[in-house]
């Protein structure tokens, strides 16, 4: 344990690395592409495109008007599930496309994955910037009270995400499949979390499995940030969800330490695995 | 004080069994072995009980054939892995140049790189900014050092990865057979550069295949041998002690593929003599023994074994048996023969060929005017050669005895192998003895 905190200790030491690492990675996925930069808007903007079509025009239906504009919704869960997801296939692999790196340099592994996730996140700020712009276009009912909470909802999203990725990364080391394991599961895990659809209609009581459909995707954790997302964004009245999210940042922040365990155990198998 | 310790180091590296190369996920948890796989099935030591220390301010050479442990004891001065057991301990920061341009990334510029490779060094961005020229210049890249760094030629790559690697400024500097990175006037910068580190006391830790770079450039070799140190000390001794393991070694290896050969065909030779029309009729179309002829053949034995060299052996100046000589020293060829009926009709050959097969010379007693008398039974033959004027490589012999129109009793073709050895690196396969003189003007260095 003691080697654990020695570890999170040396952290902030890495943090210029870190950073230019990040910048690096922003850099490079857009060289010489002809829009560059402009892609971190254009993506989430198409990703928004693409389920407005199929919401609206393939499969219409489904949605209660009442509740607001459906493009808005999908955007509110789409946009940190997209974060999420590329950082996990991302920091799947990260230590094996690095693999010179870890073998041939005295390298701090853990920030591989690391970096992958703060990309990431990097982008999802961008994508924000499109939420807003949506936001304003769609008059969303939009409180100071509810958005104090925004940042938190972040915050726990990166500490679930950082835990999953360090453990991810880690064991992808050894079992290569993970990542095409990894793949599928993420479909599965989109579907069961409410992005596309609203909660309400999972716990409608005139299915006879909503019981069991409400359960299971009340412990899938990225449920209880979606449905944060949307609260605090789209629908009106005040964040009753905080209670859900409180106790999901408790569970993300044991996470985070068990996946850096993890990973600092399996840190010196890595320069001859990988 | 010393600057790198490493007490009783071993390493053991994990080898999987088969059954892990398949391993997925799946399997595991389908069998319940997720943690049994993670365990190693099979161990293979690269270092065993290594302990040596370095000064500070020492240059200290690592020498020893590939896979000896070499690159696993910079890896474990590195940091980069870390012992079975044993200590490692290393005072102050290291720069290791194992891997130039391990981190580069191929889409951005030499410039951002040099960034990154700086801060991944562990120098901080204000002191990377402050040698930047310094390192670009070293690089000579000052012209593309905004292009991607993946339009890079491979030198250009390894020079830039060099010039950041070295200018992180460290206190113990790790060198890993890189020296062959650029054209002969990069090499000469490195090497300056080093001894400019050396000047301002600062350790280098130096593993190489270069054993003339050992002696010109360490205070003090290691000779590791399948990860158990062989000698340490004063490099001159080590680098002799290396050498002649490796004579040695090369030694047995020339005469097993001897043994090889000439039982392989010797095996040919007796059951092309249980038919008896074989070997004349192949005498008969081919007429081996021209001269033409021979320098064509593959190698082989046939004749008709009227006359047999039933042993041949290779002397050194020792007078013992031997496949490796030094350039200069004397060799003998020694033939058993053994005459199964007298004749008068018999010329004794030999040729000499190098490894790509040119002549390098040839003769027989019917060329040097010996008159043939008489042959019976058991005799013996030398044919000594009091300097081997060769430059290094490995040569091949024929040993024959023919009739004196060329037809063969025993032809041996390219059968025997020996290495000539040198310490100069000279270039050709005649070595004269030769002399320079220089008119008072011009001046030489005292040489070593």
């Amino acid at each position: 344990m003691s080697g654990l905190l020695d570890s999170l200790r040396q952290l902030p030491r890495y943090r210029g690395l870190i950073q230019s690492l990040v910048a690096r990675e922003l850099k490079a996925r857009y060289r010489g592409s002809v829009l560059g930069f402009f892609w971190s808007f254009i993506n989430p903007l198409l990703l928004l495109l693409v389920y407005t079509f199929v919401f609206t025009v393939v499969l219409p239906g489904g949605w209660d008007e009442k509740l607001g504009p459906r493009a808005l919704f999908l955007f509110c869960g789409l946009l940190p599930w997209t974060w999420f997801s590329s950082s996990l296939i991302e920091s799947s692999n990260v230590l094996i496309s690095s693999g010179n790196l870890i073998k041939k340099v005295m390298f701090p592994a853990e920030i591989l994955p690391i970096v992958s996730v703060l990309s990431n996140l990097v982008h999802f700020l961008f994508g924000l910037i499109i939420l807003v712009a949506f936001l304003i276009y769609y008059h969303a009912p939009l409180q100071l009270s509810e958005l104090v909470w925004f940042p938190a909802v972040v915050f726990v999203q990166l500490l679930l995400t950082l835990g999953l990725a360090l453990i991810l990364s880690a064991m992808t080391v050894h079992f290569r499949d993970i990542k095409d394991i990894l793949a599928n599961v993420l479909t599965l895990w989109f579907f069961a979390t409410p992005i596309i659809y609203p909660m309400s209609q999972v716990t409608d009581p005139a299915s006879p499995t909503a019981h069991w459909a409400k359960l299971l995707i009340n412990l899938n954790p990225f449920t209880h940030l979606a449905i944060s997302y949307q609260e605090i964004l789209f629908y009106p009245g005040p964040f009753g969800h905080w209670k859900w999210l409180v106790a999901l940042g408790v569970a993300s922040a044991i996470l985070f330490l068990f996946g850096y365990f993890l990973f600092d155990r399996l840190r010196d198998s890595f320069a001859e695995e990988v | 004080m010393n600057a790198i310790e490493l007490v009783n180091v071993t390493k053991v590296y994990r080898r999987y069994g088969r059954r892990k190369q398949f391993a997925t996920l799946k399997s595991a948890l389908l069998k319940g072995s997720l943690i049994q796989d993670l365990q190693p099935d099979e161990t293979f030591p690269a270092l065993q009980g290594v302990s040596f220390e370095v000064a500070a301010g020492k240059t200290y050479g690592i020498i020893g054939r590939n896979g000896s442990g070499k690159s696993t004891a910079l890896k474990l001065v590195a940091g980069i892995t870390k012992p079975t057991s044993g200590t490692v301990t290393v005072r102050g920061r290291i720069s290791a140049l194992i891997e130039l341009g391990a981190g580069f990334h191929p889409e951005i510029s030499g410039r951002e790189n040099v960034f990154i490779n700086g801060i991944m060094l562990g120098l901080s961005k204000r002191e990377v900014a402050r040698r930047f020229d310094e390192i670009v210049a070293f690089a000579e890249l000052q012209q593309f050092i905004d292009a991607p760094v993946k339009t890079y030629s491979s030198g250009m790559y390894m020079r830039l990865g060099f010039a950041v690697a070295i200018h992180v400024d460290p206190d113990v500097l790790l060198v890993d057979e890189v020296l062959a990175v650029g054209d002969e006037g990069f090499t000469h910068k490195c090497l300056d550069k080093f001894g400019e580190f050396k000047r301002r006391g600062k350790t280098i830790l130096l593993v190489t295949h270069s054993l003339g770079l050992v002696e010109r450039l360490c205070d003090e070799a290691l000779w590791l041998d399948r990860g158990n140190v062989r000698s340490a000390g004063d490099p001159k001794r080590v680098v002799g002690a290396y050498l002649t393991d490796v004579e040695h070694s090369e030694e047995k290896e020339l005469a097993a593929e001897d043994a090889k050969m000439t039982d392989e065909t010797s095996a040919a030779a007796s059951s092309g003599q249980a038919a008896p029309g074989g070997v004349e009729g192949a005498s008969g179309a081919g007429a081996p023994g021209s001269a033409e002829d021979m320098a064509r053949a593959d190698e082989g034995r046939w004749g008709s074994r009227e006359i047999e060299i039933t042993d041949v052996t290779l002397k050194g100046q020792d007078g013992q048996g031997s496949h490796v000589f030094q350039s200069g020293e004397r060799i003998a060829v020694h033939l058993h023969v053994r005459a199964h009926q007298p004749t008068n009709d018999f010329v004794f050959g030999i040729g000499l060929y190098s490894a790509e097969g040119v002549t390098c010379y040839g003769t027989n007693t019917d060329m040097e005017n010996f008159q043939a008398e008489e042959i019976t039974g058991d005799g013996e033959v030398t044919f000594t050669i009091d300097s081997l004027d060769l430059v290094e490589g490995t040569y091949k012999l024929d040993v024959a005895v023919h009739k004196r129109d060329g037809y063969p009793y025993d032809y041996h073709r390219l059968l025997y192998t020996f290495r000539v050895k040198s310490r100069s690196s000279e270039v050709g396969i005649y070595r004269p003895k030769h002399r320079w003189q220089f008119s008072a003007n011009i001046k030489f260095a005292p040489r070593a």
